[in-house]
Formats: structure tokens, C-alpha cells, sequence
């Protein structure tokens, strides 16, 4: 069966979108830094679905290497899910240029070049499909995020056009974002439950849309709604807000 | 995150640390003063609250299988739905599942919860080879069937350790499908001559209507079952119905669940009939509509489940009906259904005789009817059932568990009541 490639793999919902992905019969690449720690996750989607599951070490910062990173997988993937995201506190990003430079070299540089080498393979076989996981931060920048939001405006951006261009090969690109999720970045946040979604929800979510080819997709959907309304509000009236 | 029991009754502020490896769970245990564990929030009352929980049900590996002896290691907060969806295409199934596959192996070796089979198969901690647990000072044992800790742990609801991972045994089956018997009586002899009859029967539960009154007392769909041989073990879940809403309190009340109960006693055809039914159905009916729990309104519920031992069930059974008929509080279908023998866990539910599981709407009134049940229930040698419970007596609940004192005496002697405890073991004392 066809490959899923999934970078930044060791995350809450990267372990959910596999296992999504395994139950519906995939095999996976499973992407990521100091990867060995994801024995336990290879040996637990193997019992429970018998797909192949390969772990690859894989560094989003080192741009040189994703070229043969690429190149050295034996059989390319059907599709590619981008997972990885970092969300740095938005008071450390202020005074500390390293962790504003590790949040976009993460959420955006990072997943673009990694992009830029799948999607010229896939356009040139006209097959497969990329998914990328954005965040719902990225549709207005607000004080509390916005170098995180920021980073991921420009990954919505870049999936949007790359969707635009890869429209004519044939080759499918679905843009996720997710709301609150609960996962152990977020244990100790008291979010509300209406608003915030489990990763296995944001993974069915995913294959689901995939599947189905859908361009965007909020999870849980109720942020779109949520998200139109502060979109809406005017600049003159958000600046001095604190939401 | 917010995390209740299934009856969502009572709702407390906790705090929740989340079971994700070892050395942080020692950590929380040794740092701090109190806590129990928490799985899917399946059990009915408060066994599982307190101020701090461990969440265990992210702490989900398989983490292995031997495919020769069909066992199964896993962690513990790997659902009994996660074993199903993986094991039954391949011809496995659970040897013992409650009447919800919705719970993890942790809670379910914690509540040594029991199935339509308990008159052969025995409770869930008979199908455990072994399992490790983390104690009150850090440690992980080891515990197999032999060990004073394991009679402990398993019933004990949590109060001994951690459960961090499981052996598991699972049976082959031949087929994800079930031919089904189903008998439907007239009054509560006939009931326990049915369930007489068809006790070599792997699996039988019987659906009781306890607001039948008189001549109709104790009627019921008595469901008998073994699993099919046709070899189609194309098991996929079906699509859920969801309750979106609590639903108002009124919603429920006696003429509504007396016309859910005719209508469903009605739909069965006369005497005795055979369907063949998808494991699913047999064994989980309520598992197909999420929060259901949410029909009994803002209030909450509960279930009232008690056994009474073989000789003293009959007469133990009509007094109780009669008195739950005469109140008049609403109830859906009681289940009713035949035990074995009682194992040698110190806190395990199950003895040799029958039970009866209810529902109830929690409102006015509610608890002084329960313990005139429970009065009913001690005379005749019966015990309630922790992982269903949230406000027995602890008279009552030491009345009809004789080995108490051990497991007192035992959870003493390993300091696990200075760090184990739910607002359960404190209301009554264990």
C-alpha cells in the first residue's frame, strides 16, 4: 500500500494523524528529530494495523539535507503531511531572535523547503496530495501570538498558492487549521471544551477532507464561524483590543 | 480539560496530571499528597474523583503481541474499543467486555469489570496474566495472579497504584457476528426458569421492565448468544448517533420511560426467537449513541447496581422491584443477569447469584429510595457495586464485603492509603 510521509511526527497529533492513516491501510515514513524516541509509536501502529512503519531522522532547520532526504526514500510517498509547528512564548520572542528565528524556521521556512522538493516530484508524476497543518493564529495577528500567528500566516499563504499550482497536475493540497487542541502543550490550560478539539478528531478530521479533496478545513469547524468574526472586527476598533 | 464520570454526578474542580511516562508519574506521586487514578470516565459515580487525577487514558501503547498463545501487552489506557477494532479482523476477540467497550484496561482490571459470560468465563482478571503497577513510593512491581497485590488491585478502584501496562488474554473467534436467542418471559419465574435453562449458554442478560406491576412483575427479554462459525470477520463500527445537549430534566419522566419500556418489550415477537446479530449490537448496544448519558439532563444519574446470592434471589428480587414499581422513579430496562462463582479479589463485585442494574434520574427523593433498596439488598446477603455507585453507606458497603478489612489492612501496611484515595474510598472508608 502507498506511503504517507508525516514531518514533525512526534507531536500529540502527528501520533494521531499515523495512527488515522495506518487504520485506513497507509504505510508511513514517520519524520523527525531524535526519531528513535518514536520506537513505541512504530511498534504500536504495527500490532494494531500490520502496515510498514519506517522512522527517518529528519531536521527542518537543516535546509542542505532535505534534497536527499528526499531523493534516499526508497518508494516516494503518496502524500506528505506536514505536522510540525513550535509555538514559543510570544514574551520570549520579543527579546530572544533565536526562538522568533526556531518559530518561523519551523512553521514556515523550514515546511516550504521540504515543500518546495516534494511538490516539484509530485507535479512532475501529476500524483499525490499534501496536507499541511497550519493554525487558525495565522488568519490576524493579535499581541498575545502574533510571531507564532505570523509564521503560520505565510504557511497559509504558501499552501494556498501551492494548491493554485498544483491544481493543473492534478496533485491536491489541503490547508488544516486547528483551533484549541488538546494536547500536552495545552494540558495545564483550563480551554473551553466546546472550542477545543482531541488530536484524533483533528486527524479524522484531516483524513476525512483529504479524502474527499477539500481544499480548507477548520477543526473543530465551529472556528471558521469564530474566526469570521474577528476577522471582521475593524482595525481601528482591534488594535486596542485584548483578545 | 474537563473530565466527569459517566453519571455526571457529582462535577468537582480537579486538577489533572496527565500519565505520559514513568519517571513523571513517580514524580507526581512522590510530590504530591492525594490523587487516583483516571481512565475513559466510564464508571457511574465518584470511584474515580478527586481533587488530583492521574489521566491515564494517553497512555495507550500496544506494546506487544504473541500471536501463538493470543496475548496481548498493552498499556493502560488502551480501550477495549482500540483491542476490538484491531484484533477482531484478525480472529481475536476480549474473553470478558462489559456492556460498554468504552473503557480502558486499566479501569477495567481497577473495577474487575464482568460480561454477559460471568457464569463461565469469570471476571476480567481472569483473562490477566499479569500486569506492572506503580506504587505509593515510586516502585513498579510486577503482579501475576498468585500475588497478594494482585488480589488487591484488581476490584480495588484504583486505590493500590498506577496500572501502567497489562497481559492480556484474547480468545479466537470464528466470526464478528453472534447468534442471538431471545426469549421473552411474563413475570419473574418464568425469567428464572429462562435464565435456568439457557445457563450453558456462553453469553445470556436480561432486560427487565421494573415498572411491570403485579401478575407482569419481573417480565423480561431474556437474550441468550455464542458466537457464529461463518467465518466474516469484517467487523467495522458503525455509524454513531449523538445526543448533542443535555437534555431538560423533564424530559424524563414515568410516562415516557413506560412508553419507551412497552415499546421495546413490544418489538420482540412472542416466546422464544433467533436473530443473528454483529458483536457490536449483542454485546454494546449503547456504545452507538454518543453521550447518551446526556438524557437524564443537568442533573446527573446514576445506576444502581446490587447482586444477591443464588438462594435468597428470587424473594431478594420481587421485594425489590416491587418497591422500585410502587415509587414510580423512572428507570429504562433494568439489566438482569446470572453470576458464577466469586473469585478471590478482595473488592470484586461479582458472587454467585443475580443482579440487577438500574438507572436513575438523580432528583428528590432518589437516595432515600436507594436505601430502602439498600436495606432490602443487606437482609437477603447482597452487595452494591463500587464502580456504579456514588452515595452507599459505609455500613452498608461493609455489610456485604467480608474480605474489607484485608484490603484495609493491606492498602495500611503499603502506605497506599496515604496517597491513593477518591471521593469514593473516603465516603466509605477503605
Amino acid at each position: 500500500m502507498s506511503y504517507v510521509l508525516i514531518i514533525g511526527a512526534k507531536s500529540d497529533i502527528a501520533q494521531a494523524v499515523a495512527r488515522e492513516y495506518a487504520k485506513h491501510g497507509y504505510s508511513l515514513y514517520l519524520a523527525g528529530r531524535e526519531i528513535q524516541t518514536l520506537h513505541s509509536l512504530a511498534t504500536d501502529i504495527k500490532i494494531r494495523t500490520s502496515v510498514a512503519v519506517e522512522l527517518l531522522e529528519f531536521d527542518l532547520g537543516a535546509f542542505h539535507t532535505h534534497q536527499a532526504f528526499y531523493e534516499n526514500l526508497q518508494e516516494k510517498p503518496l502524500g506528505v503531511i506536514v505536522v510540525a509547528g513550535y509555538m514559543a512564548e510570544q514574551k520570549k520572542c520579543e527579546s530572544d531572535w533565536a526562538e522568533t528565528l526556531n518559530t518561523i524556521t519551523v512553521n514556515y521556512t523550514g515546511a516550504v523547503s521540504i515543500l518546495n522538493i516534494v511538490a516539484n516530484d509530485m507535479e512532475h508524476n501529476k500524483n499525490g496530495f499534501i496536507v499541511g497543518v497550519s493554525s487558525v493564529a495565522g488568519e490576524r495577528g493579535r499581541k498575545a501570538n502574533y510571531i507564532y500567528g505570523s509564521s503560520k500566516a505565510a504557511f497559509t499563504a504558501y499552501l494556498s498558492g501551492l494548491r493554485n499550482r498544483l491544481y493543473e497536475s492534478g496533485v491536491h493540497v489541503l490547508t488544516v487549521k486547528p483551533g484549541f487542541v488538546a494536547t500536552k502543550m495545552t494540558i495545564g490550560l483550563d480551554l473551553p471544551p466546546k472550542l477545543t478539539a482531541q488530536p484524533e478528531k483533528v486527524a479524522r478530521d484531516m483524513f476525512q477532507a483529504q479524502q474527499k479533496n477539500k481544499d480548507v478545513i477548520y477543526t473543530k469547524s465551529i472556528w471558521k464561524w469564530v474566526m469570521l468574526v474577528i476577522k471582521m472586527i475593524p482595525e481601528l476598533k482591534f488594535k486596542g483590543m485584548s483578545i | 480539560m474537563q473530565l466527569n464520570s459517566w453519571g455526571m454526578y457529582p462535577i468537582i474542580k480537579k486538577n489533572i496530571t496527565v500519565l505520559r511516562d514513568k519517571p513523571s508519574l513517580r514524580n507526581e506521586i512522590l510530590n504530591n499528597t492525594e490523587c487516583i487514578p483516571f481512565g475513559n470516565g466510564r464508571s457511574y459515580g465518584d470511584s474515580a474523583l478527586n481533587e488530583h487525577i492521574i489521566y491515564c487514558k494517553p497512555y495507550n501503547y500496544f506494546l506487544g503481541f504473541d500471536e501463538a498463545r493470543g496475548i496481548l501487552h498493552c498499556q493502560a489506557g488502551v480501550t477495549l474499543s482500540e483491542i476490538i477494532e484491531a484484533f477482531v479482523p484478525q480472529g481475536w476477540f476480549l474473553k470478558v467486555t462489559p456492556g460498554t467497550k468504552l473503557i480502558t484496561v486499566g479501569g477495567a482490571i481497577a473495577s474487575d469489570v464482568h460480561g454477559k459470560n460471568h457464569h463461565v468465563e469469570g471476571c476480567f482478571s481472569a483473562c490477566i496474566e499479569g500486569f506492572r503497577l506503580m506504587l505509593p513510593n515510586g516502585e513498579i512491581r510486577t503482579c501475576i495472579k498468585e500475588d497478594e497485590l494482585f488480589k488487591a488491585t484488581c476490584g480495588g478502584m484504583g486505590l493500590t497504584g498506577v496500572i501502567l501496562d497489562a497481559k492480556i488474554s484474547l480468545k479466537k473467534i470464528n466470526s464478528k457476528n453472534i447468534e442471538q436467542t431471545t426469549i421473552k418471559t411474563k413475570n419473574l419465574k418464568e425469567t428464572f426458569e429462562a435464565f435456568e435453562k439457557y445457563a450453558y449458554m456462553p453469553y445470556s442478560v436480561a432486560w427487565i421492565d421494573c415498572l411491570a406491576k403485579d401478575d407482569a412483575l419481573g417480565k423480561c427479554l431474556l437474550m441468550v448468544g455464542e458466537f457464529a462459525d461463518d467465518g466474516d470477520l469484517n467487523f467495522k463500527e458503525k455509524k454513531k448517533l449523538n445526543i448533542p445537549f443535555k437534555f431538560p430534566s423533564f424530559a424524563l419522566n414515568h410516562l415516557s420511560v413506560k412508553a419507551f419500556n412497552w415499546l421495546y418489550y413490544a418489538k420482540a415477537p412472542k416466546g422464544v426467537s433467533h436473530q443473528k446479530v454483529d458483536l457490536g449490537t449483542f454485546f454494546y448496544p449503547l456504545d452507538g449513541i454518543n453521550n447518551w448519558n446526556r438524557i437524564y439532563g443537568k442533573g446527573g444519574f446514576t445506576q444502581y447496581q446490587f447482586i444477591l446470592p443464588k438462594e435468597h434471589s428470587y424473594e431478594g428480587l420481587e421485594e425489590i422491584l416491587k418497591r422500585i414499581s410502587q415509587s414510580g422513579k423512572g428507570s429504562f430496562l433494568a439489566v438482569l443477569k446470572l453470576y458464577g462463582e466469586a473469585n478471590d479479589n478482595y473488592l470484586s463485585f461479582p458472587i454467585k447469584g443475580y443482579s440487577l442494574a438500574l438507572d436513575f434520574k438523580i432528583e428528590k427523593g432518589l437516595f432515600d429510595l436507594l436505601d430502602a433498596l439498600d436495606e432490602i439488598v443487606v437482609k437477603y446477603g447482597g452487595r452494591i457495586y463500587l464502580t456504579k455507585d456514588v452515595r452507599v453507606s459505609k455500613e452498608t458497603f461493609e455489610k456485604g464485603y467480608p474480605m474489607i478489612e484485608k484490603f484495609r489492612s493491606y492498602r495500611k501496611s503499603k502506605a497506599m492509603d496515604t496517597k491513593f484515595a477518591s471521593l469514593q474510598s473516603k465516603r466509605i472508608g477503605i
